[in-house]
């Protein structure tokens, strides 16, 4: 216990598994439920910061991620959407770039010293890039609602699907905000990014930290991220950057052990803007299925006034 | 804030700026046109369902079996013993299709007892998969005893235990939908679960009024006629709560034919049941088959409905917007 305050102070929740009433913001715990039963083998929460800003689009962590984790092709489709031929995060794409053009001023860029380049000759002109990932929340709604314990809690605070026993029911695939997992073809299970379990394990950081030319990606321990990311915000802000904004980095919001530093709107980037954690209702989602089931027991019971004709 | 849902259209905060973007004089938000959304080149935020058609079926036979056996242990206390059997026998059959469905829709329908590990309450699927595991075995020895009389002090029990786990069985599909992030499923939380459990009871009283001979299904009749109107109500109720907006993919395209298909069923059956029911069996049995069709129809609609709506991009981001907007006020975007 002792090692866990160390790791975290204010880690304190009040009512974890009921959300409802954000008029009163109870603490929100930054390791995540589940993972406290680790006792002396939890480790500090790790997570990934990407920094959109300095992302170049070379695609290196989609490329890294694949071969590590063995994860199959998916080559063959060009949608014309920017360089974007990947589409989005599912079960065969852990990493996914996106590329979004913009016609905005470019002087902000350049007096703010982001690294998303301008097109020459285009002075209006910019284009964002952004490698995303699964979010590894703090209340994971895949998690929640996993009916076989495939999916669990790292000692590290990630949320991993164990393929051997994963059994394709699909509900990890509805209940995520982010359209994260995915069933794979032919094959029945989902699949999602695991933060390279196998190599956080052994204190390598994840194949697409270390392939990552630029430092977008950014691997650590999460509080000293996101310090790191709020420094970075600082700077960028002061330099005249005023649309850069933090992404799943305030747990009072929504906590992602994977969050993002971006330069638009998260729907921009095919984020949802405003996520929720879904699953922790407990109230608005049981609550009228009492009911319900009360209406129907007094409904029966009442079929039988008046008698049997 | 996030709970409040009034029958209007979603603005979003980016726009607002450019329009202005107050709301009128009749306290309403004005119409978006959809481009105005921001998104990723009209792609999903979110993944469709990869439920297929056993899931709304069986959303259907669970419901059926589980109101059955309500009905049944009723008509046991009500001295009713045609009408007890017939019932106990629609519940054998739903609790009987019910798994195999399930179990056929998995990835991989051999790992099946990987639900049987754990007991996960934060899980309605696991929930479920234990209500409907011990809801089969009660209605399996309830229906034994009646049937064959064997076993008479634990048919008696499990008559009870079925029919009271059959409550949670007839609603807890609706929570299941409801917690995720399908739009149109999760923000219908508060309503579907009475539109769950009117069917299951239009379902039940449907199917014991064909099983049973007329003069002693009166009470099948009136749960049939009961359920069926109340799934109409509660399913207009349930789209207008939603606003305008989110009850969009419930009216349009596949889901919008399938309700309007559910609708025309359940009403003439309701009508040739309440009509005619009561006088002939050919009535009863023909007014049952409608509504129990128009019941297939309707979880087929609200199943449906879930596509469209984790498809664009536009129903996950709207209501998200505005309810930024309600909770940090004018400012931010």
């Amino acid at each position: 216990m002792s090692d866990q305050q160390r790791i975290l102070p204010g880690s304190g929740t009040t009512d974890p598994y009921n959300i409802e009433g954000r008029e009163a913001p109870e603490t929100r715990p930054l390791i995540p439920l589940g993972q406290k039963s680790y006792d002396g083998d939890q480790q500090p929460r790790m997570g990934f910061f990407t920094d959109t800003t300095v992302c170049i689009g070379c695609k290196a962590c989609e490329v890294a991620c694949k071969e590590w984790n063995d994860v199959p092709d998916t080559i063959g489709e060009l949608t014309g959407n920017s360089y974007d031929n990947t589409g989005g995060l599912g079960a065969d794409n852990w990493r996914h770039v996106a590329f979004i053009e913009q016609r905005k001023p470019i002087y902000l860029q350049e007096n703010a010293h982001l690294g998303t380049p301008a097109v020459e000759g285009e002075p209006d002109f910019r284009w964002l890039m952004s490698s995303d990932v699964c979010k590894h929340c703090t209340e994971a709604p895949c998690l929640d609602v996993c009916p076989t314990g495939s999916l669990f809690r790292t000692e590290f605070g990630t949320v991993v699907v164990q393929e051997d026993i994963c059994n394709g029911c699909g509900y990890c695939v509805s209940a995520c905000p982010f359209g994260v997992l995915e069933q794979r073809e032919r094959d029945g299970r989902v699949w999602k990014c695991t933060l390279c379990y196998d190599r956080t394990k052994d204190g390598l950081e994840p194949a697409c930290a270390q392939a990552c030319p630029t430092d977008s990606i950014q691997y650590g321990p999460l509080d000293e991220l996101r310090e790191k990311a709020n420094g970075r915000l600082d700077m960028l802000v002061e330099a005249g950057a005023s649309d850069a904004r933090l992404y799943g980095a305030n747990e009072e919001e929504y906590g992602m052990g994977a969050f993002f530093l971006l330069l638009d709107d998260p729907e921009v980037y095919g984020l949802p803007p405003d996520p929720e954690v879904v699953t922790r209702k407990f109230r608005s989602l049981w609550g009228p299925a009492a009911v319900a089931a009360s209406a129907l027991a007094a409904g029966v019971a009442a079929a039988f006034i008046g008698g049997n004709r | 804030m996030s709970e409040s849902r009034s029958g209007r259209y979603y603005q979003p905060v980016h726009s607002a700026t450019q329009q202005g973007g107050q709301p009128d004089g009749r306290g309403q938000v004005r119409e978006v046109p959809e481009e105005e959304v921001r998104n990723y080149y009209g792609r999903p935020v979110l993944k469709e369902p990869t439920w297929e058609w056993q899931i709304p079926l069986y959303f259907f036979t669970g419901g059926l079996a589980g109101a059955s056996a309500g009905l049944a242990l009723a008509a046991r206390l009500g001295g009713n013993d045609m009408l007890a059997r017939r019932a106990h026998l629609a519940a054998l059959a739903g609790a009987g299709v019910s798994p195999v469905l399930l179990i056929w829709d998995l990835g991989r329908p051999e790992r099946f007892y990987e639900m049987l590990r754990v007991f996960k309450p934060t899980s309605p699927m696991s929930v479920g998969t234990w209500v409907l595991s011990f809801f089969g075995t009660s209605t399996v020895l309830a229906v034994a005893h009646d049937l064959l009389g064997v076993l008479p002090r634990l048919g008696r029990i499990s008559e009870g235990v079925s029919a009271l786990l059959g409550l949670p069985l007839a609603t807890y599909t609706a929570v299941l939908i409801a917690d995720t992030s399908v739009p149109v499923w999760h923000e219908a939380r508060r309503d579907l679960p009475l539109v769950f459990a009117a069917s299951s009871a239009a379902s039940a009283g449907a199917a014991a009024a064909i099983l049973t001979p007329v003069g002693d299904a009166g009470p099948a009749r009136r749960l049939a006629v009961g359920g069926a109107l109340l799934e109409l109500g509660a399913v207009e109720f349930m789209k207008r709560r939603l606003g305008k907006f989110l009850a969009e993919p419930y009216e349009e395209g596949k889901p919008g034919r399938s309700d309007k298909l559910s609708k025309a069923l359940s009403g003439i059956g309701a009508a040739v049941t309440a009509f005619a029911g009561r006088k002939s069996r050919t009535a009863a049995v023909a007014g049952g088959a409608l509504i129990l069709a128009g019941a297939v129809c309707e979880r087929w609609s609200i199943y449906e409905a879930g596509f469209p709506s984790s498809r664009d991009p536009k129903y996950t981001v709207m209501p998200q917007r505005e309810r930024l907007r309600d909770r940090d006020g004018a400012h931010r975007g």
